[in-house]
């Protein structure tokens, strides 16, 4: 079991990272060799590889400069410290949660009344589709341009950023959820004379249970990039889009790629939780076969 | 017991027109039946005949185009809002996150009935159909038969007097089938219900029926209605003896007859 899952995933997860110090030495090696004709130095090969390594300001860093980087900006700075991925993951994951529940309700909502609704089915629906056609790196700025001239700034702002972005994923998945049952189920609750009501709550609620996971799954990632885009305009203040921002201002390329990283293994521990959420709903509910 | 003076289904000139894409399709025409009260009957026919949609339109699940058709002396929907009668469909329609007890429970949940009584009803209607010992399981840890069973008790548990069956056993094998026969024609001796029942077999319809409609397609009618007067005690060895053959030819007779226009 641990040989089979553990084995293919060592297996990739190596061939990424020597590919990675592969391209490493081929991106950082035009510096090395600039700086060293400069200095008239003729460089072996194992020296020049040696360089690529260790530069302060590569174009790509290395792993190992990404990993110590990681550990410096987390475990050995106080959490309080400007300079804490802690701190601004911290920011960035109040915004994602706050606007994936905000999301999340709305979604279920929207899905709630399109399928009890024709009017809301042909009505709403299309603009759902819409607003995912508008990027959300040109519509952020003005959201958050808008809502400062009321008087709305920080959280709020980059939360709805957040929600804009994962209302859509659990709108579609919540309709298809509610709309599983086949006709047979309907046709046989019809024939206990059960209320619309009855219906949604005994066959629908329950049959969309999954469906409304795997939706979250997605909401909550990209809740997750709308947090981050949400904190590009605001000029780099805090949270991981500031620290990307900050980091590409002053061609700190660790700082990116560490902050990077950061956003995804926060994301992935994000759809890790849900996943486990739903394991243990389904196992409750008969369903994990 | 209301008052129908012992007519379960009744149906006069009935007619059902669906429009389709494909174009009109007559789905019954002048259909005139009588089901009494008790009686176990039998609809048999090709597929596209109308025996399907002549069980849903008893339920008030079709609405006939013409003619009229009257359930314990209502209309349909007055029938249905009485609980007059349970619906077998092809699949059981389990919920897979609901026991087998908390799914025969599901038509008492809406209904409204109160707590005790649920668990009285739950429990007789799965002793009735055998299945005590398995109340706290999942569907998924039963077999197909075992399944059908459970849909059936979910069918009976409110007490409704006719049971309307569409081809409930067709999905499984011959074994399991000859089985759920035997304890379906047990289930009706002892409770006394009026049963309609859909099938595509022959066997199937003589060793259950006390009549059997035969029926042929497009558009769908009924063609001939033949009494099965084999008495209420019905081994399986019955299908063996010269009566049940002669009954099974007419039958054959009258679905091959029908199929020749």
């Amino acid at each position: 079991m641990l040989t089979r899952t553990l084995l293919p995933v060592a297996t990739v997860s190596a061939m990424v990272i020597a590919f990675w110090y592969v391209m490493v030495v081929v991106m950082n090696s035009a510096w090395t060799l600039d700086q060293a004709k400069r200095s008239g130095i003729e460089l072996q090969f194992g020296e020049i590889v040696a360089d690529t390594m260790q530069q302060d300001r590569p174009r790509l860093p290395s792993p190992h400069q990404v990993g110590l980087e990681l550990w410096d900006a987390t475990v050995a700075k106080k959490i309080t410290s400007r300079r804490s991925l802690v701190f601004h993951g911290w920011v960035t994951l109040s915004a994602t949660m706050l606007g994936f529940v905000i999301g999340s309700l709305l979604g279920v909502l929207l899905a709630v009344s399109i399928v009890h609704s024709r009017v809301m089915d042909m009505g709403v629906m299309p603009w759902a589709i819409a607003s995912q056609t508008i990027p959300i790196l040109a519509l952020a700025p003005m959201i958050i341009v808008i809502l400062n001239s009321v008087g709305i700034s920080g959280l709020i702002p980059k939360a709805i950023i957040s929600a804009y972005l994962s209302f859509f994923p659990v709108v579609v998945g919540m309709v298809s959820g509610f709309r599983s049952p086949e006709f047979m189920q309907i046709d046989l609750l019809r024939t206990y004379n059960a209320t619309k009501r009855q219906v949604f709550w005994k066959l629908r609620i329950p049959a969309s249970v999954p469906f409304l996971f795997t939706s979250l799954k997605i909401g909550i990632a990209a809740s997750l990039v709308g947090a981050i885009v949400g904190e590009l305009p605001t000029g780099a203040v805090a949270g991981l889009g500031a620290r990307l921002l900050a980091g590409s201002y002053y061609g700190q390329t660790t700082q990116i790629w560490a902050a990077l990283f950061a956003a995804a293994i926060l994301a992935a521990s994000l759809v890790g939780a849900i996943g486990m959420l739903q394991r243990l709903t389904l196992a409750r509910m008969g369903m994990d076969r | 017991m209301p008052e129908h003076s012992g007519i379960a289904i009744e149906a006069r000139e009935l007619g059902l027109r669906f429009d389709t894409k494909d174009g009109d399709i007559e789905a019954l025409r002048d259909v005139n039946l009588t089901v009494r009260s008790g009686e176990f009957v039998s609809l048999i026919g090709p597929s596209g005949c109308g025996k399907t949609t002549f069980l849903r339109v008893v339920a008030a699940l079709e609405e006939p185009t013409s003619g009229t058709m009257s359930v314990n002396g209502m209309t349909p929907d007055e029938a249905r809002r009485a609980r007059a009668y349970g619906y077998v469909f092809q699949a059981s329609g389990l919920y897979p996150w609901r026991t087998i007890s908390r799914n025969v429970r599901l038509p008492l949940e809406i209904m409204g009935f109160n707590r005790a009584e649920m668990a009285r009803r739950v429990q007789d209607a799965i002793d009735m159909v055998g299945l005590s010992g398995f109340e706290r399981r999942f569907p998924w840890q039963l077999s197909g038969g075992m399944q059908q069973r459970a849909s059936i008790a979910r069918a009976l548990c409110f007490d409704a007097d006719i049971l309307l069956m569409d081809e409930p056993f067709g999905a499984l094998d011959e074994i399991v089938r000859d089985r759920l026969n035997e304890h379906l024609l047990s289930l009706w001796r002892r409770t006394g219900k009026t049963v309609a029942f859909v099938t595509h077999s022959i066997p199937e319809a003589v060793y259950l029926s006390t009549r059997i409609v035969v029926m042929s397609s497009r558009p769908g009618r009924i063609t001939d209605v033949i009494e099965c007067p084999l008495g209420p005690d019905r081994p399986l060895e019955i299908r063996d003896t010269p009566e049940f053959l002669e009954v099974a030819q007419r039958v054959r007779a009258g679905l091959r007859s029908g199929h020749d226009d």
